[in-house]
Parts: structure tokens; C-alpha cells; sequence
């Protein structure tokens, strides 16, 4: 039986996002689906798990299997699903708060693990949804917060950095703004077997209207995908944080190892009998 | 000796050794174990250590008899005492009498005050000198052959059982361990009981520990997937599960630490595989929001509790059931869910399993309170049943176009999809939601999912397991977990001593069964709740839902020594 081609649109769920107008999110949808469509993947065996926060919403905008978990628990809830279930497709989507602040040493082990999945960190350098304090990757001298009224005084967390000194096979950084490029990379971050890190630059109109520049900040990496660390290091640390492309992708032992079943119940019961 | 009383309760016999690092006192409690249990002895065995990572002091405690075991004796009848250093720690968890025998050797040293106080009898023996005859010979195993010749176990039994336990030790120290043991049995006065039963007889006996039994009983009830972060006393649980799990074709994920485990959990749930964790109460403390994303959106997952001294760090090592109000009330919100705690050892297998088969059912979170107690303790006991599973997970394989993951339904639970069914779609979420799974603020959802979740659960008919009950009369005592083992051998005393009374020791702690519990009540009119903590949770719990006909009495103890039969019936004897 032929299955008919799966359009873009069909992945929507057609709920209504609670993005504001202007949300770099919509894009970063519209990708997703664009994404899926390409790799002609069955609604069902996709699963999209997600943490709390604006980017966090996304799942219920897509016609997919998805948890809406918790606060920077995506990652492991993901790696649950997916070491359980290692058939399925796993996109896990969150922000720059959800992923780098709470879900920070989920995000370390993820990288570690290579587990063969696809993380979109969707990045306004705000916390959106509880109205505008500053996150992990907020400039230090950034005073527009109540809650830090004078700026954190605290360096950026630096995600792509941290990805590839944690381990992670695939890392990329995407911009809303350009979509066509954003589902490419997704394309080959969702087919590369290990974990893939795409860090997505995604404005905050509503909060960050200071992020309308980014479309004249950003550019292509100095070079092209390296799989070698040391070079790929040098790259990121050379950017200026609005570099997109491919960094780096290698290709390494994706975990878990499959392991056949030996034994049954009743043999394994054996070992109590006196 | 409190061994031989007629009729009254287990006959039995308990035997404490106790040793410097390195003494050999545990591998020494190991052979007897096995050696009692080869006999078609019951048996428990309790350790006990010191704080050093290695080659700390150890103490082996084990009580043998002809009937099923739950509980250590008030007093030890015989004390190895392999050397005394450091022993002075262990003195509260081995009480003495007149009639306690100390076996020892003049040449390790005196015997502490802490033990010679008891008045007990001293009988020294030329242990050093002995093993010092045998090449690589050790006085842990002469000083246990000693032992197992007094109680009349036979010296084949003995060599079987120490051939068994130090398999792994190649055969030269097989070899010096049981010319020891022969050299002991030489040292040994003549047995004054009988023999123990023939080995002739097939008894199915199986020596197994509480921890084991708990992940045993998570893989009957199916799961297979396992998050682990390590915790004293729990991580037992976990190394047990690993290797096997992977043998069933399941797997175990070493998470980075209980936040990640939780949430793992809940992820391989909700990918349809029956999943667990286990933790201490550290770790139950963080895994709360966990729990609560299980409840919230009706994801089945288990969490077993091996409980230890609390609060905060609290005591690792030992035992105390001060998790019970963490365990009922630690989640935010109206959260009905799950709570059971395991009896006895042997419990362990027929709890775990039923947590997990309910779980799955009523698609929220169970929470299984074991204790250190327990879980660190291996008994000889009969094999544990088979529980035939009449219920499990509710699924939709076959969704219509307008699928509703949480439809209501007559009985609360709504048949759930999971990944890789096709039309079944939905986003699972800890936002309150419509019947879609869509967020939703409005009253009218939150009142249906809220009474969906609570019904689910009220109205499910959890039959006879929820509590072992035995005796009648008007005097009762309540229990749970591994205190019920003395709440019973107490209760046997004084109904033997003509007191007319009923225990009620509950494995159903969430949601409690009032109509089934006020009938297990009835014409009762002296109440203890008894249980190993400072404050009385349990007390406390069955007393704000009025469930008790009268005011009840309560023998709260915190750990680290355990609850004794003595100490219990001279509370109820002495204010009754």
C-alpha cells in the first residue's frame, strides 16, 4: 500500500501557538514541519518532548506524539523514551532558560550519552514566559530586568562551547530568520545517528525588541563542518555567537548498545533456591 | 534462652558475630545462613557496619527457626566475638542476657564492658590457635564452626554451605575454610537441642534479601526499564536489576542523578514500557515534581523508597519509617496516587509486583516504602507465590479520528495510545488539560480531570491484600512495613498469654481503605499505632480521617535500633 507524501502543513496540529506576533518560534515551526515532511516521517513515530517555556509550547502545535514535561527536564525525559523506545524519532525543544539554567547538567549527560536524538534550544536570551528576567545567555550588562536590575554581572553560558566539551556528535546553529537554512540543518540533524545540538537563534520581540538587530548580525561560520574537536573548538570560540551552520558533526558509537535477550523470568529465579 | 518456649512463637535461636575489617564476621553469618536454611531452617540475617568505606567493623546477626521469621528476637542467644575492636558500636543492636553465651578467644582480648555487662556467660575457646594449624586458616571460620556444632547442624552441611558462599575464592581457600570449620565443630560442646530436620526432605526454600525481592517483584510485574542513581540503602536494588533486566531484553539507564531518573522514568512509560526507579528519602524528596508529572499526566511509573534514618542525610546505614508523610502528602497539588509498603522480606516480591501491575492500571505513580530493614536483610523463606495479574495497563491500539486520551469513563481510566499507534496522537502534559490533553485553565476541565483522578483510584476495588490481618478482640494494633514482623510475634505473646487482640498491619498506606479499615475496627476498643519514627505518621494519618473508634495509643521509636517483640508488649501490657 503506498502511503500518501505527508505535506508540511499536515504536521500542524492546527492548535493556535500562544506566541506573541513577531515570535521567531513560528518560524522554527514551520521548519520542523518543513523537516519532517522532507524525511517523509510517519506522524506516529515521531515524538516531541519538551520542558516548560515559550519554546516549550511547541509540541502541542505539532500533530506528533509529545510531553509537555517539566522545567528543564526534557532531556531525560527524552532519554527515557528513547532508550525504551529506539524506533521512534526524538526531537526534544525548550529555551535558553529551560536548557542551560535548570536543565544545564541534564544538557552535560545528554551530550555524553551521544544518544541518538535531535535537541532544538530555541534562544531569545530571555525567560519569556514569566515576563522577562534575564537567562543563562543573557549579556551580563543587560539592566532591563526587575530582577536584575543592574545586569547579572554574570558571563554568557556559552552553548555551543559547553555541546562540544560535553561531547555532543552534531552541533549547529540555526537563525528563525532563515528558515530555508533552518530545515536544512534540521534535515541533517535529525539523520545524523548520535545526539544532535541545534542551537537556534530565535527572537523575543515582546521582550528583547533589542534582538530585531540580529538579522544584520548574523552570518555562515568562518569554515566548514569539521569532525575533528580541537579545530571545531577553535571555531566556536572565534564567533561572535551569531555564526550559523554546521560546527561540527562526527560520527562516534551512538548509545545505548543493543543488547539481545539471554534468559527468561523463571531461569533468573533460580539463583534464590537454597 | 528465649529459643525454646512451647507453642508459643518461632522457635528459635540467634547468633550475633561480630569483627574488626577484614575478620571475616559477614562471610561467617553467610555460611551459617545457608548452612541453617540447608537444614529446612527459616532464617534472617542483618548486617551492620562501621562508617569506613573499607575494612570498617561488621556485625552479622541472624536468627534461625522452624517457622518464617520477620523480626529479630529480644535477645542473642550466642555472640561470636571474632576480636572486640571498635565492637562497643554494636553493643545497642545486640542485647544480652544471663543466659546469652559469649564465644570468644582470651587471646584477641577482654570481652567490653557494653557485652560483659548482660551477665552473659563467657566461653573462650583457642580460636587463634586453631585456624593458625590450617595453611591460610582463618578464625571466623573456626569460631562459626564452633557455632554451627553447638546448634547441631551437620559438618557436611556446614562445608556445603561455606563451598557455596566462597565459590569465588578458588578452591585453597575453600579448603583452609572448611578445615576450620572441622576444627571448630571439635572446639564445640555438645549440642543439648536436636538435630535440626533432614536435608532428605525437598523443601523449596529460597535465601533471598529485600532489596533483591523488590526488583524480583518489578520484573514479574513487568517492567523494563529502569532509571538508577546510587543511594544508601537502595542502589542494592538497582546492581541487582541491571545485569538481569538486560537479560529479559529490558534496559538500565545509570542516571545523573534523581531529578534525571524520575523524569527517565515517566519518558520510557510513556513509550508504553513498564518502568521504576529506586531511591532513599533524598532522593524521594527531589524525585516530588517527578512524581507529580506522573499524576498530572496519567503516566504510570514506580518508585521504590528503601528508607533510612532521616531527616535530610540522616542516618544512610540504618534503618527508621519517617518517609510515610513524604511518601502520602510530598507532591504539590490534589495528587491522588499510590502507596505501599511491604511487610516482611518475602512481601517484597508480592508488593513490588502488585505496585507495579497497579500503576499500570490506574496510570499513575506508586510509591513503595520499603526500609533498610528489609531491604538489607536476607531471609531463608518459603518461595514467594505466583500472583496470577488480572489487570494492567488499559490501551487504545485502534483510536477513532476523534481520539480523546483523557476521555472520561465509568471507572476513571482512559484507554491510552502510545507512540507508534497511528490516529492516537496526543501531547501528554503536567498543565491541566481537556479531555484532548489540550492546556486548559477553564473550571469546568480542571474539576473533570482533578475528579477523573481521584475516582480512578477511589472507586477501583484493591481486594484483600491491603492489609494482613489476624487475631480478633477488643485490643488492636496497627502497623506497617518491617515493624509488622515484632507487632506479630508481640501480638502472639500476649494473646498466648490470654490477651485478646487483632494487628492490622496495612499494605495499602494510599489510598487507605476507610470502609475496609472501620470494619477491621469494629468493637475494638483500645487502639496502638505502632511504628519507627519520632512523630507518628501513621497515627497522625489515621487520625485525621477519623477512622479510629477510640484515641490511640501510639509507640512511635525512631531508628537506628529496631522495634523489639519485648519492648512492645511491656508498652501495651504496662498501659493497658
Amino acid at each position: 500500500m503506498v502511503v500518501a507524501a505527508i505535506k508540511a502543513k499536515d504536521y500542524k496540529s492546527g492548535v493556535k501557538p500562544i506566541w506573541c506576533p513577531g515570535c521567531g518560534h513560528f518560524a522554527i515551526l514551520a521548519a520542523i514541519t518543513r523537516a519532517l515532511a522532507y524525511l517523509e516521517l510517519q506522524k506516529e513515530q515521531v515524538s516531541l518532548i519538551s520542558g516548560i517555556g515559550c519554546s516549550s509550547r511547541l509540541p502541542a502545535y505539532v500533530d506528533s506524539y509529545g510531553f509537555h514535561g517539566l522545567h528543564g527536564r526534557a532531556l531525560p525525559l527524552a532519554t527515557g523514551l528513547k532508550v525504551a523506545r529506539p524506533d521512534l524519532t526524538v526531537l526534544v525543544a525548550g529555551g535558553d532558560g529551560d536548557g542551560f539554567s535548570i536543565g544545564g547538567n541534564h544538557f552535560l549527560h545528554a551530550c555524553r550519552r551521544n544518544i541518538d536524538m535531535t535537541y532544538i534550544a530555541m534562544d531569545n536570551r530571555v525567560y519569556g514566559m514569566t515576563k522577562g528576567q534575564a537567562s543563562p545567555t543573557t549579556a551580563p550588562d543587560w539592566s532591563h530586568s526587575k530582577m536584575t536590575p543592574h545586569g547579572t554581572g554574570v558571563r554568557r553560558f556559552q552553548p555551543a562551547a559547553i555541546a562540544l566539551a560535553a561531547g555532543a556528535t552534531f552541533i549547529a546553529r540555526g537563525y528563525s530568520g532563515d528558515p530555508k537554512g533552518l530545515t536544512r540543518m534540521l534535515v541533517d540533524a535529525i539523520t545524523h545517528p548520535g545526539f544532535s545540538f541545534l542551537h537556534v537563534l530565535s527572537p523575543c520581540l515582546t521582550f528583547r525588541p533589542d534582538q530585531r538587530s540580529w538579522k544584520g548580525e548574523v552570518h555562515a561560520f568562518a569554515a566548514e563542518t569539521s569532525d575533528e574537536p580541537v579545530a571545531a573548538a577553535q571555531q566556536i570560540h572565534a564567533d561572535d555567537g551569531m555564526g550559523l551552520g554546521i560546527v561540527y558533526a562526527e560520527h562516534l558509537p551512538v548509545w545505548p548498545p543493543r543488547q539481545e535477550p539471554t534468559a527468561t523470568l523463571a531461569t533468573l529465579e533460580k539463583e534464590f533456591l537454597v | 534462652m528465649n529459643a525454646d518456649v512451647p507453642g508459643l512463637q518461632p522457635s528459635s535461636f540467634s547468633v550475633a558475630i561480630t569483627g574488626s575489617g577484614g575478620s571475616g564476621a559477614v562471610t561467617a553469618g553467610l555460611i551459617l545462613l545457608e548452612a541453617a536454611a540447608k537444614t529446612g531452617l527459616y532464617g534472617l540475617m542483618m548486617r551492620s557496619y562501621g562508617p569506613q568505606i573499607r575494612g570498617g567493623e561488621s556485625a552479622s546477626l541472624l536468627r534461625f527457626g522452624d517457622a518464617p521469621l520477620a523480626c529479630m528476637s529480644d535477645t542473642f542467644d550466642l555472640l561470636l566475638g571474632l576480636d572486640w575492636r571498635n565492637a562497643g558500636r554494636f553493643a545497642q543492636e545486640i542485647p544480652l542476657d544471663a543466659s546469652s553465651i559469649i564465644l570468644t578467644d582470651p587471646a584477641v582480648g577482654a570481652v567490653p564492658e557494653s557485652f560483659s555487662a548482660s551477665g552473659a556467660n563467657v566461653c573462650e575457646l583457642a580460636l587463634t590457635e586453631c585456624a593458625a594449624t590450617v595453611e591460610g586458616g582463618r578464625l571466623n571460620m573456626v569460631a562459626v564452626g564452633a557455632a554451627a556444632g553447638l546448634r547441631g547442624i551437620p559438618q557436611e552441611t556446614m562445608d556445603a554451605a561455606a563451598r557455596s558462599i566462597l565459590a569465588d575464592k578458588g578452591a585453597a581457600v575453600i579448603e583452609a575454610a572448611t578445615a576450620c570449620v572441622a576444627l571448630g565443630y571439635k572446639l564445640a560442646p555438645a549440642p543439648d537441642v536436636p538435630a535440626p530436620g533432614s536435608t532428605a526432605n525437598p523443601l523449596v526454600r529460597w535465601n533471598i534479601s529485600g532489596n533483591e525481592a523488590c526488583g524480583l517483584g518489578a520484573l514479574r510485574g513487568g517492567v523494563r526499564f529502569v532509571a538508577a542513581y546510587p543511594i544508601t540503602p537502595a542502589s542494592d536494588i538497582l546492581e541487582w536489576l541491571a545485569p538481569r533486566l538486560e537479560g529479559l531484553g529490558g534496559s538500565l539507564v545509570q542516571a545523573e542523578d534523581e531529578l534525571a531518573s524520575i523524569n527517565m522514568i515517566v519518558g520510557a512509560s510513556y513509550g508504553g514500557v513498564p518502568a521504576l526507579t529506586a531511591t532513599s528519602g533524598p532522593g524521594l524528596s527531589l524525585m516530588q515534581e517527578g512524581l507529580g508529572l506522573a499524576v498530572a499526566s496519567e503516566t504510570p511509573v514506580v518508585v521504590i523508597n528503601v528508607t533510612r534514618g532521616g531527616p535530610s542525610t540522616g542516618i544512610p546505614t540504618k534503618s527508621e519509617q519517617s518517609d510515610l508523610n513524604i511518601a502520602l502528602f510530598g507532591m504539590h497539588g490534589d495528587a491522588p496516587h499510590l502507596v505501599f509498603a511491604p511487610l516482611d522480606v518475602r512481601d517484597c516480591v508480592f508488593t513490588t509486583q502488585w505496585a507495579v501491575r497497579l500503576a499500570e492500571h490506574l496510570q499513575t505513580a506508586a510509591i513503595v516504602l520499603s526500609d533498610q530493614s528489609l531491604g538489607q536483610a536476607r531471609a531463608v523463606t518459603d518461595p514467594p507465590v505466583a500472583f496470577e495479574q488480572p489487570f494492567g495497563r488499559v490501551t487504545e491500539m485502534s483510536p477513532a479520528d476523534d481520539y480523546r486520551r483523557y476521555a472520561q469513563t465509568v471507572d476513571g481510566v482512559s484507554p491510552m495510545t502510545v507512540p507508534g499507534v497511528s490516529c492516537g496522537m496526543y501531547t501528554a502534559d503536567g498543565l491541566e488539560h481537556d479531555e484532548r490533553g489540550m492546556p486548559s485553565s477553564l473550571a469546568a476541565d480542571h474539576y473533570r480531570q482533578l475528579e477523573k483522578r481521584r475516582h480512578k483510584i477511589d472507586a477501583f476495588d484493591f481486594g484483600p491484600q491491603w492489609a494482613e490481618i489476624r487475631g480478633g478482640g477488643d485490643l488492636c494494633l496497627v502497623c506497617w512495613g518491617s515493624v509488622s514482623g515484632a507487632v506479630f510475634e508481640a501480638a502472639d505473646r500476649m494473646s498466648n498469654d490470654g490477651v485478646s487482640l487483632r494487628v492490622i498491619a496495612l499494605r495499602l498506606l494510599a489510598p487507605l481503605r476507610r470502609a475496609a479499615l472501620r470494619q477491621a475496627l469494629a468493637g475494638v476498643k483500645q487502639v496502638w499505632v505502632v511504628e519507627q519514627n519520632q512523630s507518628g505518621q501513621l497515627c497522625h494519618y489515621l487520625r485525621s480521617h477519623d477512622l479510629l473508634p477510640v484515641a490511640p495509643r501510639l509507640l512511635a521509636k525512631p531508628g537506628p535500633i529496631p522495634l523489639r517483640p519485648a519492648e512492645i508488649v511491656k508498652a501495651v501490657i504496662e498501659q493497658t
